[in-house]
């Protein structure tokens, strides 16, 4: 192979929405460093902690510096890389995964805070080889474009499917009082206010979510 | 982030005793704990994880009203068929503030504990009388935007972030705790937070190793329940200006009102002289202006933040002509 021909990897489209792997290599940093954040003093590192963590239907016992967030566990840890790493202080969304089919910011936890809980990330939505219906969706309404948001919204977006048949009200619902508000633009765009797309894809977003929205999952 | 040492709870009064500890810090939801300590502004050496003990229940109170756990989830006390029929104000405001997200992990007590979003609080290279007592409020002359007119000192112009505490503090809610040798207390919640004063770095009267278990609601007041938050973006974004209202009107007339802002100032502010102005008021102009006029009695700015004067006076008018339209 010539030394000067450039590696190309492949990423489909369909790789992107299945596992979010737009940073497919790892990086070759230390894991403790990474792990606990920014640290620039040479303190040593606390006794570490036991974590037993139901990750997609699979269990994994980590040993971890406290300090490791949920996030830095599945990317730097598990190498599920899918959970994305944008701001780190749960303004961007990009870390979304479900805790117990709940919504949370994988990067403002501990993951020792969740020692033998259930967690979902965009690597466990799909059966095999069938899309969730969500995945599907994203791909049919063309809902990104760089797609470092995109794990985020879809796994943001499969709680809030479940938070809004479950009744939950948001800051637009008119009758608080309505056991069932109903699932319009503006309910779409108020509830996935805490995933933000800096490619600005949001039509689309609100377009896919609302085709999913009528789907079973 | 510091290292630190991590443990968990089994009960209340542990987890308080445990917290008298220095550099010892409770941790809950921990969203914005944890934020503040990947900054180093909060830098515990040792975190004592209470989300496993049994403080996530909403019951019902024997005088009529709502007892709230402490670990009771923003999203989950939003939800609450009880609190939506009744306490709408306090609906609205958890459901105005973060995002979806977060709502599912912050808890009650966390919420009530959240600390400011002053630029200067979190920027670890500028003085700030709170983050490091004595070394001065970069905000005072600073870029101040989202800063208090109201109860403010030299030393400290924050704002408390908190929308469900501004619903709170209009349902006169209550504070539970328990110390370390599982002594209980009850605080007002008017009492709980505290103006910044010369020591804008002890912001509640919680005492050392003391926790929340719950918030109680009395009884549903009368009236009706709004809860108007103004910010830069339409949603997830801290107020600049909110106001929770209940007040209580018939054909024009007001019988009483209770106001509470947010945005204004270092706690929840409520305004017992505008509330003066309207109880037994006709539902005008006048008396809408008499009400803003007392609220703002005393409001400063300090430059960046001079705006939040008349948009408090036009928040207040709109969310009154809202509430007294029947």
């Amino acid at each position: 192979m010539d030394e000067n021909e450039p590696t190309t990897i492949e990423i489909t489209r369909r790789t992107v929405i299945e596992t979010g792997t737009t940073a497919l290599l790892l990086t070759g940093l230390p894991r403790g460093a990474l792990a606990a954040g920014s640290s620039d003093d040479n303190e040593p590192p606390p006794p570490p902690a036991t974590a037993t963590l139901q990750i997609n239907g699979r269990s994994h016992v980590l040993t971890l510096d406290p300090r490791t967030t949920l996030l830095d566990a599945l990317r730097e840890h598990l190498a599920l890389t899918g959970s994305k790493k944008g701001c780190d202080h749960g303004q961007c969304g990009a870390c979304t995964v479900l805790i117990e089919g709940r919504r949370i910011n994988s990067c403002l936890t501990l993951a020792v805070m969740h020692d033998g809980q259930s967690i979902t990330t965009i690597e466990g939505l799909a059966e095999g080889d069938n899309l969730h219906p969500l995945q599907a969706a994203f791909v049919e309404h063309d809902g990104f474009q760089c797609g470092y948001c995109t794990s985020g919204q879809i796994c943001s977006a499969a709680g809030m499917l479940a938070e809004s048949r479950s009744g939950m009200p948001s800051y637009v619902t008119e009758d608080l009082t309505r056991p069932q508000p109903e699932l319009t633009d503006a309910e779409i765009r108020e509830r996935m206010s805490g995933n933000i797309c800096r490619c600005a894809a949001y039509p689309n977003i609100v377009a896919a979510i609302k085709q999913a929205a009528w789907m079973p999952t | 982030m510091k290292a630190f040492t991590y443990q968990r709870a089994d009960t209340p009064a542990r987890a308080a005793a445990a917290a008298v500890k220095p550099g010892a810090k409770i941790i809950a939801g921990g969203t914005n704990l944890l934020d503040l300590m990947k900054l180093q502004v909060e830098t515990p050496s040792q975190l004592i994880d209470i989300n496993r003990l049994p403080l996530d229940k909403i019951e019902e109170t024997p005088e009529g009203g709502l007892r709230v756990g402490a670990l009771v989830r923003n999203s989950d006390l939003a939800a609450d068929p009880r609190v939506r029929q009744h306490y709408g104000v306090l609906s609205r405001a958890l459901l105005a503030g973060a995002s979806a997200q977060l709502r599912n992990k912050a808890t009650t007590s966390g919420n009530l504990l959240q600390r400011t979003r002053c630029y200067y609080f979190y920027d670890v290279t500028k003085p700030c009388n709170k983050r490091n007592p004595g070394s001065g409020c970069a905000a005072l002359a600073g870029f101040n935007r989202i800063h208090a007119i109201l109860g403010t000192s030299d030393h400290c112009i924050a704002t408390h972030p908190s929308d469900m505490a501004v619903a709170m503090r209009a349902l006169d809610a209550k504070v539970e705790t328990v110390n370390g040798e599982g002594e209980a207390r009850v605080i007002p919640i008017a009492e709980f937070h505290r103006l910044p004063g010369k020591t804008p770095e002890i912001e509640t009267s919680l005492k050392s190793g003391e926790i929340i278990t719950a918030v109680t609601l009395p009884p549903p007041p009368p009236g009706v329940q709004v809860y108007r938050k103004v910010r830069d973006r339409a949603s997830y974004a801290f107020a600049l200006v909110s106001v929770a209202a209940i007040v209580d009107s018939a054909r024009g007339r007001i019988r009483s009102a209770r106001l509470a802002f947010g945005g204004l100032a270092h706690k929840p502010w409520r305004a017992p002289q505008a509330e003066e102005k309207l109880a037994d008021a006709a539902a005008n102009t006048t008396s809408f202006n008499a009400a803003a006029s007392a609220v703002l009695d005393g409001a400063r700015g300090f430059g960046g933040n001079d705006f939040k004067i008349p948009l408090t006076r036009r928040t207040l008018h709109s969310v009154l002509a809202e509430t007294t339209r029947t």
